[in-house]
């Protein structure tokens, strides 16, 4: 095992730094530039900004710099900004957004759970029914139109909690619901299908021969191997969700880390897209690697080290 | 069986339900609390919360660039001349100003007793090394441009001189100098007649010259900002909100009634309009289009139609086939329906456009724009005809189809809709909407690669010239690939003027070549259409900056 | 054996003549997939999905014909007008039929969805088959590469294909895809590898079948629930999608319409109180939504083996 851990630490350091490699030369490959705007700048200003920000320098030479940077951790500074860097963009805005999005992760999983598990269990009865048209509407509106909605009648109609900003817990309930709205709709939905898959098999019959409860054999064998796929989807569901969602924060004011992943690459923001990709990667690589060793926890005859056969 | 199942699970929900709410009020108690205060002392003071939309990328006077930035710094600035709430030119941090017969030499003498908010004495070396520090190259400023009317300011800031003592002779060659406490000498590459307007914007504010050079970074918290202005800034949360408290040792301090203005950083327009609703703010600006229109046909007393200095028009690319010709622009610039635009699409209360400066100019009796009148008609009768000459000119015998660039925008979107109708009904022209991201849309203008595109424009500063000046050939904004030596001559040659009368008559005569040539088709003046509190009294909207608040009041 | 034993075809004849039927098929072999339409047509809820799909297209094709109105045609005197006899789904800001735009739009977003699903079907079948199936350093490897991918903005992939391929209808299809395939491809990668170790599979391993057929008779049968599940929620998501990309300029050219679109330019008109702009777009694909998820949950059960009767 920990070999295993140790070899994954290795392709991680690999995968970040292709995706930095890569990210680099893409973003400098697409047209635009960070301090073109509408109206004139005269050619001095605009050289003394590259010189100031080291874009007059060959692209090579700016990649070794940057990796350089890195490796004291280093992301740069914002070229949007004089104030704040892009490790402060980070240092800010991810606590806040790790807080949300952890929010309606656990209302995303508390009731996807329940929603797919009662589903299945009355499989082609009224709460099926009921459990999969709060699925589709989950699904089908998406999140933008759901705070919306949210704002207009909870916050400016019945005046039950704030319109937006990020100040106190009754701030976080509509942002929490309107990002859980989504992975609460593909867990449940996930979770049932594969319930029912499991509910089928032999093992669950012999179970119940035997004369199991209903609830140990729900619990103990069709939860334990139904869940897969909603813990293999949980990896990206999960990097997305901490990350921040550029809707959602923009939407409610709240100072997250969301917008970076959008607002870097139309500002033409060159730290902060490279910033964001890491950290994003980083992330994203750490829970795949949660999820994969979850798999041995879950079902001990998947191996993934060896070959499969 | 089902029900314990049910009950477990049930538990399970309670408990992650408490333990989320849990860690939410943990997370954020202190600013829970502090909230609190803040309201239950909120009765007394007067509070004004104002929306600046997004976290400000500088607040040093000499670094900021755009209105996020400006609009704070405006409050708790001032520079040697400031704008009165009729707008015009008054006394600030001078008193007194000398000008020279050649109108290059300005020499100022400063307020007496004016003090910093940390005690320091203002003096005029503020201003001068304020304003070297924002033309020193290795500041990199974006708008260092700002002060290139400074004699040898664009010799120092567009400099790539790395050896310093040669940077320094450089410096010390702008034409700005204290000549003594009180005193500050101000020498000009070239007569400028708004000059003192200019003095009245950010890019010319001081900054506390001991503190600069102490820490040069000084801006960047609010625990070490230093201003001189009628409000002090106390409290920045990134990205959150901004908090900016009476200057109790302001001159004019009789004057403030506000005790506080907090700025919110909602980028959101629908959002930020809710928040107006509920009572979250006292101004929401910009709107959302739709809530405009409503705004306006009703009539709502809180609906505020703020003056504008900008002008939204369409680029023809004069380099391509047949948009050289100028019967054909004519042509498409007579049949756009402006009232129709500005009525029934973009309703705010704008101007139809008949000619590119926008008004609210002076003149020198008057105001410019009213005196240029109409340089030409809505008229799609004759525009059929003069399309047919002109595509008889060049040969073709119907319009190609061609393309309207423009940025995405709901608001671009629905005006490139109307107009394609309007090109379709009358002219029986097919056009295709291309809708790109801001940037491809520069990149794209700059080399020409485009055949109409939508562009817009704010004036830098309160004269026709920061419009006019943008066709001249030579012009990095010119962007249509418009020459015309005669235009070039009138544009130098008021540049140099400094009789009022005939640099007007130069101007005029610019703007009826541009519109004869039509190298772009003007569609409407902007406006700033606002909703503002019935109880905050007294702010004003100067023609080119955001509403002020210095002098307002809240009246419950 | 014994090889001094004698045998001789006499000894092998039947008893019985009757026992000559004993092996014959007396009814037609239903193939899996016969059975499996046989087991959906029985399936009501199922049936009302596929009619409701079926209307959608039908009216994606004839409804812009129907009221005499086109999808451009402005007329300020009318704008905004609440579902009438003359407009039946009322008009837009700019005085347009929204009866027409809708059916214009179903045509854009059935097509876009239906293309995004497909593609990320066959991609992440295909990829998440073979890296789970084989294991060990293919899987490593494939994987990485997807969270490569991943990782990479995506909004920086979008711009560089506008930019080289330049704005359309596929453009826009091959940025959905790009990244889209991925989670579906994790999906079946994971359930893959837990599959692959049941009794069954490695029976099939011990009588030599190959590896595609492994995965083509076991493997991927018996994981499509998640896997219809991940199908039927690609589509709005690629309908919400097309309307983020035309903010990219890369969607459809104005004043064509799409539900997307048209969802999100109605945000505003919301806040006004012209609710029915948000509503009819909303609500459309919502129906398709419900339409795909009950003919989803029929195939399911359909393509059940365990569930036959």
């Amino acid at each position: 095992m920990l070999k295993y851990i140790g070899k994954r630490l290795v392709l991680a350091i690999l995968t970040l730094w292709v995706v930095i490699t890569v990210t680099f030369f893409l973003m400098h490959a697409i047209p635009g530039n960070p301090f073109a705007k509408e109206g004139t700048m005269p050619q001095g200003v605009y050289e003394n900004l590259q010189r100031y920000y080291n874009l007059d320098k060959p692209l090579h030479v700016q990649y070794v710099m940057y990796l350089k940077a890195l490796m004291r951790l280093d992301f740069g500074p914002s070229l949007k900004s004089s104030v704040i860097t892009v490790n402060d963009y980070i240092k800010n805005g991810f606590p806040v957004s790790l807080h949300l999005g952890l929010q309606a992760l656990a209302i995303a999983l508390t009731f996807g759970l329940i929603l797919g598990v009662i589903a299945a269990l009355n499989h082609n009865k009224w709460p099926d029914y009921v459990s999969m048209i709060v699925a589709i509407v989950g699904i089908s509106v998406p999140s933008f139109i759901l705070a919306t909605v949210l704002i207009n009648f909870v916050a400016v109609e019945w005046k039950l909690l704030p319109v937006a900003t990020w100040k106190t817990w009754k701030h976080t309930v509509l942002p929490s619901i309107s990002l859980a709205m989504m992975p609460t709709a593909y867990i449940a939905r996930l979770m049932r299908s594969s319930m029912l898959e499991v509910l089928g098999q032999d093992y669950i019959k012999t179970a119940k021969a035997k004369g199991l409860s209903q609830s140990v054999i729900v619990i103990k064998h069709a939860i334990r191997n139904a869940i897969l796929p909603v813990v293999t989807v949980m990896g990206i569901v999960t990097a997305n969700l901490v990350t921040g969602s550029f809707v959602i924060e923009r939407i409610f004011g709240i100072p997250g880390m969301g917008e970076m992943f959008v607002k870097g690459i139309f500002n033409r923001d060159y730290p902060v897209i490279l910033g964001s990709a890491v950290f994003y990667s980083g992330i994203l690589i750490f829970l795949i690697f949660i999820v994969d060793i979850s798999y041995s926890f879950i079902d001990p005859r998947i191996k993934l080290t060896g070959g499969g056969k | 069986m089902k029900k314990r199942l049910l009950a477990s699970l049930l538990g399970a929900v309670m408990l992650l339900s408490v333990g989320m709410t849990g860690c939410g009020q943990k997370a954020t108690e202190n600013t829970g609390t502090a909230q609190q205060t803040a309201e239950q002392t909120a009765a007394t003071p007067k509070i004004l919360r104002l929306n600046n939309q997004s976290e400000p990328g500088s607040l040093h006077p000499g670094k900021a660039q755009g209105t996020h930035d400006s609009w704070l710094i405006e409050h708790v600035m001032e520079g040697l001349t400031k704008k009165s709430p009729e707008g015009k030119v008054v006394e600030g941090m001078a008193t007194a100003w000398t000008v020279s017969e050649d109108g290059t030499v300005y020499t100022f003498t400063l307020r007496d007793g004016v003090k910093w908010s940390n005690g320091d004495p203002m003096v005029a070396k503020d201003f001068e090394i304020a304003w070297k520090y924002l033309l020193n190259p290795k500041t990199a400023s974006e708008y260092a441009y700002q002060c290139y009317y400074l004699a040898n300011g664009e010799a120092f800031n567009a400099s790539t001189e790395t050896d310093d003592a040669k940077l320094k002779e450089l410096e010390d060659a702008v034409g700005v100098k204290a000549l003594d406490e009180k005193t500050l000498e101000v020498r000009l590459e070239a007569p400028t007649p708004y000059f003192l307007e200019l003095l009245s914007f950010y890019t010319y504010y001081p900054v506390n010259h001991k503190v600069q050079e102490a820490n040069p970074d000084w801006a960047n918290d609010a625990s070490t900002y230093v201003s001189n202005g009628p409000f002090i800034f106390t409290e920045w949360k990134h990205k959150e909100s901004m908090k900016i408290v009476k200057n109790e040792e302001y001159y004019d301090k009789d004057k403030v009634k506000l005790n506080e203005i907090h700025f919110a950083m909602i980028e959101d327009e629908n959002t930020a309009w809710q928040m107006y609703r509920n009572d979250e703010l006292d101004m929401a600006y910009p709107l959302p289009q739709d809530v405009t229109a409503q705004l306006s046909a009703q009539k709502d007393p809180e609906f505020v139609i703020g003056a504008e200095l900008a002008t939204y028009f369409y680029r023809f690319n004069t380099t391509k086939k047949p948009f050289n010709n100028v019967n054909v622009r004519r042509a498409l610039s007579m049949t756009i329906d402006r009232k129709t635009i500005v009525e029934s699409v973009a309703q705010g209360g704008q101007t139809p456009a008949y000619t590119l400066t926008p008004y609210g100019i002076a003149d020198v009796s008057g105001d410019f724009t009213q005196n240029t009148g109409e340089l030409f008609k809505y008229d799609p009768t004759e525009a059929q005809k003069l399309l047919a000459q002109g595509l008889q000119e060049e040969g073709m015998d119907k319009m190609p189809n061609f393309v309207i660039l423009y940025n995405t925008s709901e608001g671009h979107k629905k005006i490139a809709e109307a107009i394609q109708e309007m090109w379709r009904k009358d002219l029986g022209i097919q056009v295709t909407l291309e809708n790109v991201e801001f940037q491809i849309k520069l990149d794209r203008e700059d080399k020409l690669d485009f055949e109409v595109a939508r562009s817009g424009w704010v004036g830098d500063y309160v004269d026709p010239m920061t419009f006019l000046d943008m066709f001249e050939s030579t012009s990095q904004q010119n962007d249509t690939g418009w020459v015309n030596a005669e235009y070039d001559a009138l544009i130098r040659a008021a540049k140099a003027n400094l009789d009022l009368a005939s640099r007007s008559q130069q101007l005029h005569d610019a703007e009826k070549i541009l519109m004869s040539e039509m190298p772009i088709a003007p569609i409407y003046f902007y406006t700033a259409p606002y909703t503002l509190k019935p109880y905050v009294k007294d702010s004003y909207k100067p023609i080119n900056r955001y509403t002020q608040f210095q002098y307002a009041d809240i009246v419950k | 054996m014994d090889p001094k034993i004698k045998l001789s075809p006499e000894l092998f004849q039947p008893y019985y003549d009757n026992d000559k039927d004993a092996e014959k098929i007396s009814r037609p072999s239903i193939s899996y997939w016969v059975d499996a339409w046989r087991r959906l047509k029985q399936n009501k809820l199922a049936m009302i999905g596929l009619v409701i799909i079926a209307i959608l297209l039908i009216l994606a094709i004839i409804g812009p014909y129907l009221n005499g109105f086109t999808y451009y045609e402005q007329d300020f005197s009318k704008k905004n007008l609440p579902p009438n006899m003359e407009h039946w789904f009322g008009t837009d800001s700019a005085g347009r039929d929204l009866f027409t735009r809708a059916w214009y739009g179903a045509r854009i977003s059935l097509f876009i969805g239906i293309m995004a699903a497909t593609f990320d079907f066959i991609m992440g079948i295909i990829y998440g088959g073979f890296s789970g199936l084989k294991g060990g350093r293919i899987d490593t490897f494939m994987m990485r590469v997807a969270e490569i991918l991943y990782s990479v903005p995506y909004l920086l992939m979008v711009i560089l294909l506008m930019v080289v391929f330049g704005a359309g209808l596929w453009t826009m299809i091959l940025a959905m895809t790009i990244t889209g395939w991925i989670p579906m491809a994790r999906l079946v990668r994971g359930q893959v590898l837990q599959l692959k170790e049941q009794e069954y599979v490695q029976a099939a391993h011990t009588m030599g079948a190959g590896s595609w057929w492994i995965l083509k008779k076991h493997l991927i049968p018996n994981t499509m629930g998640p896997i219809l599940v991940n199908i039927t929620l690609t589509v709005p998501t690629a309908i919400f999608a097309e309307a983020t990309l035309s903010f990219l300029g890369l969607g459809i050219p104005a004043p064509m319409a799409s539900w997307g679109t048209m969802t999100s330019d109605a945000l505003a008109a919301f806040l006004i109180g012209n609710v029915y702009q948000l509503f009819i777009p909303a609500f459309l694909i919502s129906l398709t939504m419900f339409g795909f998820n009950v003919l989803g949950d029929g195939l399911r059960d359909a393509l059940d083996p365990r569930l036959r009767k």
